[in-house]
């Protein structure tokens, strides 16, 4: 059982690195995904749908990418405690933006593909 | 500029300015005022980015509380007040204007040539009195972070100086603008607050209770943040500056989730301003407790000067004395910038109708 511990923990060593850096990076590009989303979809709602969650997730990814790479505990707690924060501040941030637009009679667009590709009718 | 490191900050630098240009270029073209206040607030968040990578920590932790914080709050409350669109104004008008900022702006490019170079150990920050301090707080003040030592020790005078302007200028927003107070006990006079409030109370319970729930579980985390970043300022970065700011900032949080009725219940006018106040005489009194005991003035050697520490050090060799000085005036410092920042939100708050979700 030790051996098995032991050469568990000689993995972790070796793939902590490629592992933390590949997931940083996989983070970059959710949120880079995110921001292609708010600029190509067609109307307000949909824009922060790409914007929230791609953020939401891509942060999340990212610190745990981080948290593979870093050098100490403490470092994975900082970590933590930031991923706690985003994680309830960016979703109800993007539900106030949400709830606002909705309450102050912004209407989703709705309609077929065809229609929806041109830029009107939002708040950009 | 070989240095991998160095090259990296540089890319950062360049890209966070090249942001920065963006933004200000996007502020200085829009007309929609609302957008012009998201945008000084992205604005703010950038610098303080850009803060980062130039290790100044404590500012940008200022930068972000304040300028992308409690700033774009008061826009938005001066905002209501005004108009939502800025005045297109006529093409020949501009160009007063933009002779001003070329001149200006070249002026200012002819001087960053005199500045020393980043970094440069012989720049006059880096010699003279800014080494002197580096040599003389571990003997002096023997604590760890030397910006607080050199802001509430070696230039404590200074400080109170910030303190007295910052206090000031609450002052000034609520003389020009009340104290908000007296104009939310006038419209409650004429009628339009009280029913409103009421009415509102019952919509919310529908709409903005995720909002409530989370504001309710996260001021009580930024209330002991800012006592973090109060009480570590010795150790590093932070201090009273930035943790009075974080603590108006829950409160304007407050407001804005359960109303400003709910929140002048919870701090009251009279106690904000009070503890600007307050803030300001205590920092002043210890300089003042220095000079009725025959030290100078803010010299903290003379709170506990005559007594021996634990290792038998006597007078000047004693550091115990500066530190409950630095707490002290810190603690001033705190109530001085929590008291009068949420003075002025109250000043701007006070004054705008409620605001009423249809209104957005």
């Amino acid at each position: 059982m030790a051996d098995f511990l032991a050469s568990v923990g000689d993995v972790f060593a070796l793939v902590r690195q490629p592992l933390g850096v590949g997931l940083c990076i996989a983070g970059a590009l959710l949120c880079l995904i995110g921001s292609v989303g708010v600029i190509r979809f067609p109307d307000f709602y949909t824009r922060l749908h790409a914007a929230s969650i791609t953020d939401t997730a891509g942060a999340s990814v990212l610190l745990v990418g981080m948290a593979f790479v870093s050098p100490t505990g403490w470092v994975v707690l900082k970590l933590v405690f930031i991923w706690l924060f985003l994680f309830m501040t960016g979703p109800t941030s993007s539900h106030a933006v949400a709830n606002a637009a909705y309450l102050a009679g912004l209407a989703p667009k709705t309609g077929r593909r065809g229609d929806l590709t041109d830029d009107e009718g939002g708040w950009s | 500029m070989s240095d991998p490191v160095a090259i990296e900050i540089a890319v950062f630098n360049v890209i966070l300015l090249a942001m920065l240009f963006v933004v200000g270029a996007a502020v200085a073209r829009l007309r929609s005022l609302f957008a012009i206040v998201m945008l000084t607030g992205a604005y703010s968040l950038l610098s303080a980015m850009w803060f980062v990578t130039l290790d100044a920590v404590d500012v940008a932790f200022t930068e972000a509380a304040v300028g992308a914080g409690v700033s774009t709050v008061l826009m938005l409350g001066a905002m209501l007040l005004t108009s939502r669109t800025a005045k297109a104004d006529r093409r020949w008008a501009r160009i007063g204007p933009l002779a001003v900022v070329l001149v200006t702006g070249s002026v200012l490019i002819y001087a960053t040539t005199d500045m020393p170079a980043f970094g440069d150990p012989f720049s006059p920050a880096n010699s003279y009195v800014g080494a002197d301090y580096l040599v003389m707080t571990a003997a002096d003040i023997d604590i760890p972070n030397i910006v607080t030592a050199v802001l509430s020790s070696y230039r404590g005078f200074d400080t109170l100086g910030e303190t007295g302007v910052v206090f000031m200028a609450g002052i000034a927003v609520a003389l020009l603008l009340g104290f908000g107070e007296r104009s939310l006990s006038a419209n409650r006079a004429r009628g339009e607050t009280a029913p409103v409030r009421t009415e509102t109370k019952a919509d919310k319970s529908d709409h903005h209770v995720v909002l409530r729930v989370v504001s309710r579980i996260l001021i009580p985390v930024i209330g002991i943040y800012a006592l973090y970043v109060h009480f570590h300022g010795e150790l590093s970065a932070g201090g009273g500056f930035q943790a009075g700011v974080i603590i108006s900032v829950a409160v304007v949080l407050y407001s804005l989730v359960f109303g400003i009725a709910a929140a002048l219940d919870a701090v009251p006018v009279a106690f904000a301003r009070g503890l600007a106040a307050f803030g300001v005489i205590l920092y002043a009194g210890v300089g003042f407790y220095a000079l009725t005991q025959g030290y100078n003035f803010l010299d903290y050697d003379a709170i506990l000067s005559h007594g021996a520490d634990a290792a038998g050090h006597h007078g000047d060799t004693n550091t115990h004395g500066q530190h409950i000085g630095i707490i002290l005036i810190e603690l001033g410092v705190l109530f001085a910038v929590a008291g009068s920042i949420t003075t002025i939100y109250y000043a701007f708050a006070g004054r705008a109708p409620e605001i009423r979700d249809e209104d957005w």
